[in-house]
């Protein structure tokens, strides 16, 4: 019968024998995790390089022959696309959602984990195929990571015979991977959550990815329509996105299309994309605030809701990336008021972790400092936004690096910042080792002060006027000759910044092999994913019995309670009172595990 | 927030309730859950195509071809529209609703009329793909129609045409092939243990096809 709750299904029927599909093969959803995760990390350190590349260009131009401007656009649209989708889309819901969702619900698995695999693989493939394009003749392509037609596919943009191609066809395959993966998750979270476990006593994390990952099954379908069309107007000469033009001198056989549509579909996607990656991370980042407060979320309940109503919005804003476009004037006024109001959920959010900090036990983990940190890039970020949301503000600032620093405030470095946190918050379960303090801390203080010392002076630079995806300013009236100072400054503090995620790096390795023993539950917290019979949790995940849910995710410091905080699976009845001294509660918890 | 029942009151609470309760979110086995929110997805899929289909048709510079005149069969003399895509319609409803059927013995554990059913829903559906071959070769031979070009006015009739019909029509084969599969496997009496909820998850996605059909065939053939 496929419809008893997984908790209750045997589970010895196959456990993995051998290496090959212990390691390799997995059909676990925490093996299946570390894969995404290794494999999406591994392409955004490729995507950090090329970042760095383009600020050399940037910083020091003419003084690297081998950044030509083909080059720079190149790495533009690598570095852009990498760091949205393969490493951030993948990095939240392939490696975070695979690893979280089962074991936050109280489930022993997904629950198709044959599908879940081949996610995997089908994300790998995608990745090989876009690494592809850097050995192809002509390269990658250079189209920008928006891939707007009609130069997109024309002569003249670097990679326009193959690099578009294998861009093209490496997001169709990557859409693939996400939709058997994103079926999954939903269904998980859905159906096979463990007795007790509601859906409003579910940690946020699970809300955010849950979320997520529906945005994400209602928004890849239009890039996926868009990426066939382009491949088809590119390879046999349809005309969807193209109109008639002239290229090289030459009449093309384009005719009639709408580059426009394309716009349209990209952002019907676009936007939708940047909430793919930002409620995962403000799910997750609600949950290491908790439980390194000690303080249980401020409400819950509008959090949750924020996530919908977000997710919900996020669906009719997208023509904020398009005042520029030549669009219909009143679908201005429209989208703007529609990006307005989302701000209204957004801010709600930001005010209850506030409010969850107040008065909080404040203890300065490191990944309570990454956490603290995104909260501070996110209000910056979103503040901007508020600028580029209204169209008459908009219309001088887009296109110039006040957008550039504003994207990479809200979408770039928070995310990464949750990143950090959560790996360094999850570490712990996922290798039964601590990773080391003072590394952490030192990656922390380079990595946040480091991003200010890059952005915040782009706001400046884009109030001067400075073109953004451009290869060098040469000889512009408009911009003070002080503007290059300050880009080699920022240039400066990006390498620092790049160099500085060698840190992190050597301290994965380094806690990997020596660091010291965790324990099951380092952070004393209650989510169930730390109540695990094993750590690392073994395939199956509770062993004998499933889970079962007393109580919400984020009762710490509970009045007149001997710890400050009990699990999610411990009825009431165990939990030790002030009173009653003699039997403490981790003394009970010592015998179970 | 710490009791481990739920009281279940009444109105807009109780539905809240009920649904964020701890059991399972839907009364349904996961793969037909899944289904359906595949289905959603690829809905949007259709959407995007169809309304990609609306924009080029209204923002194009050269005249839309006559659909009436485009879409008709030349029988004995006479001029018939829309002869061809009648039948093909008529095709695969009738397929839905032998699918339909073929669900009902399933779940009354009759095996063999569930084989000869689901065999016989994809014996319509590959004659419905069939038909569209014949139609695509009618348009490509006979008309002249090109994805990238087109005698009777803007070239981006032939190319949405054929991607969408194209498009749907690997849904169907897709579809056919599925239920191959899968009614093979009951015949082999597979199912007889799990349950035959996966008919009836097969039959979910053929009902979803044939309901795209009918908005293609309302916005392409009628439009
Ligand atoms: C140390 C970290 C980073 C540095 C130094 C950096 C630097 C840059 C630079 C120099 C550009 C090109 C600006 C231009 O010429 O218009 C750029 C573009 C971009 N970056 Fe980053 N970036 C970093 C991290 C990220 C992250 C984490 C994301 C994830 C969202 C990201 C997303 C993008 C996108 C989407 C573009 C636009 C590409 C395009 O215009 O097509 N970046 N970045
Ligand atoms: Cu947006």
């Amino acid at each position: 019968m496929s419809n008893v709750a997984i908790a209750d299904q045997p589970d010895d029927s196959h456990h993995p024998k051998t290496f090959i599909t212990k390691y390799v093969w997995s059909q676990d959803h925490k093996v299946i995790a570390i894969q995404y995760g290794t494999v999406a990390i591994f392409v955004g350190l490729i995507a950090l390089v090329l970042s760095g590349l383009m600020r050399l260009q940037l910083g020091f131009p003419d003084s690297f022959s081998f950044i030509d401007p083909s080059a720079y656009y190149q790495f533009i649209t690598m570095h852009g696309i990498i760091m949205v989708i393969y490493l951030l889309t993948a990095l939240f819901l392939g490696g975070f959602g695979n690893y979280l969702i089962p074991l936050m619900i109280g489930a022993r698995d997904m629950v198709f984990p044959y599908l879940n695999m081949l996610s995997f693989w089908f994300y790998l493939l995608s990745v090989l195929v876009l690494l592809a394009s850097f050995f192809v003749p002509g390269g990658p392509s250079g189209a920008g990571w928006t891939l707007y037609p009609p130069q997109a596919i024309l002569p003249g943009t670097p990679g326009a015979d193959w690099g578009i191609l294998l861009m093209l066809i490496s997001l169709a395959i990557f859409i693939i991977a996400f939709t058997m993966g994103g079926l999954n998750y939903v269904t998980t979270v859905l159906q096979a959550r463990a007795k007790g476990m509601t859906l409003m006593r579910m940690p946020l994390s699970v809300w955010g990815i849950f979320v997520a990952t529906i945005l994400g099954l209602f928004a890849f379908p239009a890039l996926l329509v868009s990426a066939i069309m382009m491949l088809l107007d590119k390879t046999i000469g349809t005309s969807f996105f193209m109109p008639a033009i002239i290229s090289l001198g030459e009449q093309t056989g384009y005719t009639g299309g709408s580059p426009i549509l394309f716009q349209h579909l990209f952002w019907f996607f676009g936007h939708p994309e940047v909430y793919i990656v930002a409620l995962p991370a403000f799910g997750m980042v609600s949950d290491v605030l908790a439980t390194h407060a000690r303080k249980n979320i401020f409400g819950y309940r509008q959090m949750v809701w924020a996530i919908v109503a977000i997710g919900g919005l996020s669906f009719v804003v997208w023509a904020h990336h398009m005042y520029v476009s030549g669009m219909n004037p009143y679908f201005g006024f429209f989208f703007a008021t529609t990006t307005l109001i989302i701000a209204i959920p957004t801010a709600i959010k930001v005010y209850n972790w506030v409010l969850t900090l107040w008065k909080g036990n404040i203890h300065l983990t490191t990944p309570m400092l990454f956490a603290i940190g995104f909260i501070f890039t996110f209000t910056h970020g979103g503040l901007t936004g508020l600028f580029l949301g209204n169209v008459v503000v908009d219309l001088p600032l887009s296109d110039t690096y006040f957008v550039v620093a504003h994207f990479h405030m809200v979408m770039g470095v928070s995310p990464i910042m949750v990143l950090f946190a959560a790996i360094y918050h999850w570490f712990p379960k996922i290798t039964g080792k601590m990773l080391h303090k003072g590394l952490g801390k030192a990656h922390f203080w380079i990595t946040f002060l480091g991003t200010f010392a890059v952005y915040l002076p782009m706001h400046y630079l884009g109030f001067l006027g400075v073109p953004r995806r451009y290869y060098a300013m040469g000889d512009t009236d408009f911009v003070p000759a002080s503007a290059q100072d300050l880009n080699a400054s920022i240039t400066v503090a990006a390498l620092i910044v790049g160099v500085a995620q060698l840190i992190f790096i050597y301290n994965l390795i380094l806690s990997l092999r020596k660091g010291e023993k965790s324990g099951p539950n380092p952070w004393n917290a209650t989510t169930l994913e730390w109540q695990t019979e094993n750590t690392p949790p073994t395939h199956g995940n509770w062993g004998e019995h499933s889970p079962v849910v007393y109580r919400w995710a984020y009762d710490y410091s509970v009045p007149n309670t001997l710890e400050d905080f009990i699990p999610q699976n411990i009825p009431d009845e165990a939990v030790a009172k002030e009173s009653t001294t003699s039997k403490s509660r981790s003394q009970e918890n010592g015998d179970k595990s | 927030m710490s009791d481990a029942t739920i009281d279940t009151t009444k109105g807009i609470e109780g539905v809240v309730e009920d649904w964020s309760a701890d059991k399972q979110t839907f009364g349904l086995p996961w793969g037909k859950l899944m289904m359906w929110i595949f289905l959603v997805s690829d809905t949007f899929i259709f959407s995007v195509f169809l309304i990609s289909y609306m924009n080029a048709r209204m923002t194009t510079t050269a005249e839309w071809p006559p659909t009436s005149e485009v879409f008709a069969l030349e029988i004995a003399g006479q001029h018939v529209p829309l002869l061809l895509i009648a039948i093909m319609t008529f095709i695969l409803i009738t397929s839905s609703g032998t699918m339909a059927m073929a669900v009902k013995f399933a779940y009354e554990g009759n095996r063999k009329r569930t084989f000869q059913l689901m065999m016989f829903t994809a014996i319509l559906g590959a004659s419905f793909v069939a038909m569209q071959a014949f139609e695509w070769t009618k348009l490509i031979v006979d008309e002249g129609i090109r994805p990238w070009e087109n005698p009777l006015g803007a070239a981006q009739f032939g190319a949405i045409f054929f991607l969408i019909t194209g498009f749907h029509g690997m849904h169907v084969t897709a579809g056919v092939i599925y239920l191959l599969v899968i009614a093979l496997r009951v015949r082999r009496g597979h199912y007889e243990n799990k349950g035959y909820h996966i008919v009836e998850i097969t039959g979910l996605y053929w009902h979803f096809v044939d309901l795209v059909w009918v908005f293609i065939f309302a916005f392409f053939y009628l439009w």
